[in-house]
């Protein structure tokens, strides 16, 4: 174990996916010798040489598509959007070609070598721009796999089998806590597996639902309602898709009660898709409605973005409506 | 179709090298002119408006980049070293043509006489900024002043300047567009979509490509393989320039020239200027990481500046005293601009759901509501969003 934080933890996974495995190359914009704006990809020009890690010229669309064709090739590729929010450009390369693939070709052919990794989410006054959080529109499309890991351990873990799996994974960096979140991060090569969801507290009243960088907002919410009597289970979803139903639904059998929460708009946020499909296994045994905590159905603000956010206040202010129901 | 060209019964592969591309150069750093140059008719008012835009420019980026490492801004993002590029195009435009720029053009506005309280209401995101608050600093957008509101995703505004230019020209009143953008940006996809439509439709806009060397990290050398942006134009068949891009007097006479071409026969023009990012790509950002100290002495040696005020002085137009008294001016009346826009309050709550559409629609105003009574209950919390709300309303609410 080493104590690190999360931009050294994917730096970490990168460094073990390229080591272990030669067909694993990195690129994108800024990601070469200066080793991203994040400095995510430090060093790995390098240690493994331009051939294997390098800059692209800024199109994101190109980056995309070169990626599906060297995936389609054979090779691991690995590449960086350098926010979320520059990522509509290769939207057509993702949703129309790394998605179907696989489908189309009757797998004569398959980007499963592909992951996308960009970081996204607010909380850094980044205003419009560099501060969506914009997975859902990627979980409406089948073929994709979509990961979001909340601390470093998850991170690299996450990031390990997002690379090795044989899907195009989307893999989305809460960037927030880049440097903000540290902490234990095993030494070497481990998975943490996709499609699966972690109960991270447990609890017996409500069930609490989240990903990424809304972990730590709605884990403070549940020591909050602890305070007040409540016990909070609280899950971290890591997988948006394929995403773990069993979980949330084992845990809603238990506690009754739900709610969710995402930083992404309210309307169509992933969050709707969760409630949809938990009130249906769960019809019976619901004791509130479930509930959800979003950001609201705007464009990112940046003045006012603490008051946009979906905060532990929120959270909290929903878990007590859903107590008293 | 193809144009008739002649036949060959061999292959024959041709690169582009066979164009040579001058740099069109009218200023030497002295401020005397190339042997052989004339310089464009400027009246002393021209050239003074010119210069005191790019000293503007140059004071305001020391001074708010300044603010931000004292952490009263989240973000800046200099000109420094391009304020001829953006000055002189500018100048050489009229007044009500459309700017689309890409972020680093606050020349332009500086220029247009975009206001010092119209800069830093913008930059600290108060009540009183045009675009409420929404946007990072230095994302100004002025309607008065023809100034498309900026858009970070790079390259977007390069197609919407060609559609915005082929209205003017449908409603033909001699306007034109120009659009701005770095040598990076024109690597995405917009660029050439835009280049291709604009030749295609014959449209009155200029595509002004900044090419400061670096896109962030990534110098031009990884950015295209090819003799600069430039050449690009051949392939859709675009009447193009080069030039020094720190030679005001160069840039002006291009821009000039070009808008003729736009305007009075509906030419697109593609002008390269090669220039030099003095300054880091932004407050968030260390060039150390990826040039030399020497490359950026180099180009502080072609300071674009020193070159026009040279020439001014040959003039008799401007002296010591006066450059003295203009930067003391500029400082006290940029530090007293940005007290006041820092005393201003932050936009309305109720600005967070307005301008979505033309009107709140209904499940909007519902998420407002909700919002400002969970803000009344916890207004300390929220100190920006609470500033809108009645005390009173926001102690009974506390108090609940
Ligand atoms: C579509 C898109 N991709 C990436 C970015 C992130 N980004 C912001 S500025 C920049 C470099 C732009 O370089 P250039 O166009 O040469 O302009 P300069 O900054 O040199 O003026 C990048 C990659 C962005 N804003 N938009």
């Amino acid at each position: 174990m080493a104590h690190m934080n999360m931009l050294q933890a994917i730096n970490q996974a990168l460094d073990v996916a390229m080591d272990s495995d030669p067909r694993v190359i990195c690129f994108g914009e800024d990601v070469g010798g200066f080793g991203g704006v994040f400095r995510a990809t430090s060093h790995l020009q390098e240690k493994y040489g331009k051939a294997r890690c390098f800059n692209t010229p800024l199109v994101e669309q190109g980056i995309v598509g070169f990626a599906n064709g060297l995936a389609a090739q054979g090779h691991k590729a690995v590449a960086e959007i350098q926010f979320a929010d520059y990522i509509y450009p290769a939207f057509d390369q993702i949703v129309n070609e790394s998605a179907k693939f696989r489908y189309r070709s009757g797998s004569l052919f398959d980007v499963g070598g592909l992951t996308i990794r960009t970081p996204y989410g607010g909380g850094i006054s980044g205003g419009h721009y560099h501060s969506q959080s914009p997975e859902a529109y990627f979980a409406h499309t089948p073929g994709l796999k979509v990961v979001v890991p909340r601390n470093p351990h998850q991170a690299k873990g996450l990031l390990l089998a997002s690379i090795r799996d044989p899907n195009p994974v989307l893999f989305f960096e809460p960037k927030r806590l880049y440097r903000a979140s540290s902490g234990e991060v095993p030494e070497g090569d481990y998975q943490l597996p996709l499609g699966e969801a972690e109960v991270v507290k447990e609890g017996g009243d409500l069930t609490l639902v989240a990903w990424g960088a809304q972990m730590p907002i709605i884990e403070e919410a549940a020591e909050m309602a602890e305070r007040e009597g409540i016990s909070c289970e609280v899950i971290d979803l890591r997988s948006i898709l394929p995403w773990d139903r069993d979980c949330i639904a084992e845990s809603v059998f238990k506690t009754g009660r739900l709610v969710i929460s995402h930083e992404a708009p309210l309307t169509g946020g992933f969050a709707a898709e969760i409630a949809a499909a938990i009130q249906q296994r769960c019809f019976l045994y619901l004791e509130s409605p479930i509930a959800r905590v979003t950001g609201l159905d705007t464009p990112f603000p940046l003045t006012l973005e603490k008051e946009y956010l979906p905060d532990a206040l929120k959270v909290l202010e929903a878990i007590r409506a859903s107590v008293n129901f | 179709m193809t144009r008739d060209t002649s036949s060959v019964h061999a292959p024959q592969f041709m690169t582009g090298d066979e164009w040579q591309i001058p740099t069109f150069a009218l200023l030497r750093q002295d401020g005397t002119l190339h042997t052989g140059a004339e310089a464009p008719a400027l009246t002393q008012d021209q050239a003074l408006r010119i210069y005191r835009a790019m000293r503007f420019t140059r004071v305001l980026d020391e001074r708010m980049l300044a603010a931000q490492r004292q952490g009263r801004l989240s973000f800046y993002l200099q000109c420094t070293g391009e304020e001829a590029t953006v000055v002189g195009a500018t100048a050489a435009l009229r007044d009500d043509d459309m700017i689309m720029a890409q972020y680093r053009e606050q020349g332009a506005l500086a220029y247009r006489g975009f206001s010092i309280d119209e800069f830093m209401n913008q930059l600290f995101g108060n009540a009183l900024d045009y675009g409420k608050g929404r946007q990072m600093p230095i994302h100004y957008g002025s309607a008065e002043r023809y100034y498309m509101t900026i858009s970070s995703p790079l390259a977007t505004q390069i197609p919407q300047a060609v559609g915005y230019a082929y209205g003017q020209k449908l409603d033909a009143e001699g306007r034109c567009t120009i659009t701005f953008f770095g040598e990076g940006a024109a690597s995405e996809g917009d660029f050439h979509a835009a280049l291709n439509m604009a030749s295609v439709h014959q449209v009155p806009v200029i595509f002004l490509c900044r090419n400061n060397g670096y896109a962030i990290s990534t110098p031009v050398a990884e950015q295209f393989a090819a003799d600069g942006i430039a050449p690009r134009a051949f392939g859709y068949r675009m009447h193009v320039i080069r030039v020094d891009g720190n030679d005001i007097l160069a840039v002006y006479q291009a821009t000039l020239a070009a808008r003729r071409l736009a305007v009075e026969h509906n030419k697109p023009v593609l002008i390269e200027a090669m220039t030099y990012r003095l300054a880091a790509h932004s407050s968030s950002d260390d060039p150390a990481g990826y040039r030399s100290q020497q490359e950026e002495a180099a180009w502080r040696e072609k300071d674009p500046l020193a070159r026009m005020r040279l020439w001014l002085e040959h003039q008799g137009w401007w002296d010591d005293d006066d450059e003295r008294r203009r930067e003391e001016q500029l400082r006290g009346e940029i530090l007293a601009g940005m007290k006041r826009a820092e005393r201003e309050p932050p936009p309305p709550l109720a600005s967070l759901v307005s301008d979505v559409y033309d009107q709140v629609p209904p499940a909007l105003a519902e998420q407002l509501a909700a919002l400002e009574a969970h803000v009344r209950r916890y207004p300390d919390h929220y100190p920006r969003g609470a500033v809108g709300l009645s005390d009173g309303d926001a102690a009974k609410a506390g108090g609940q």
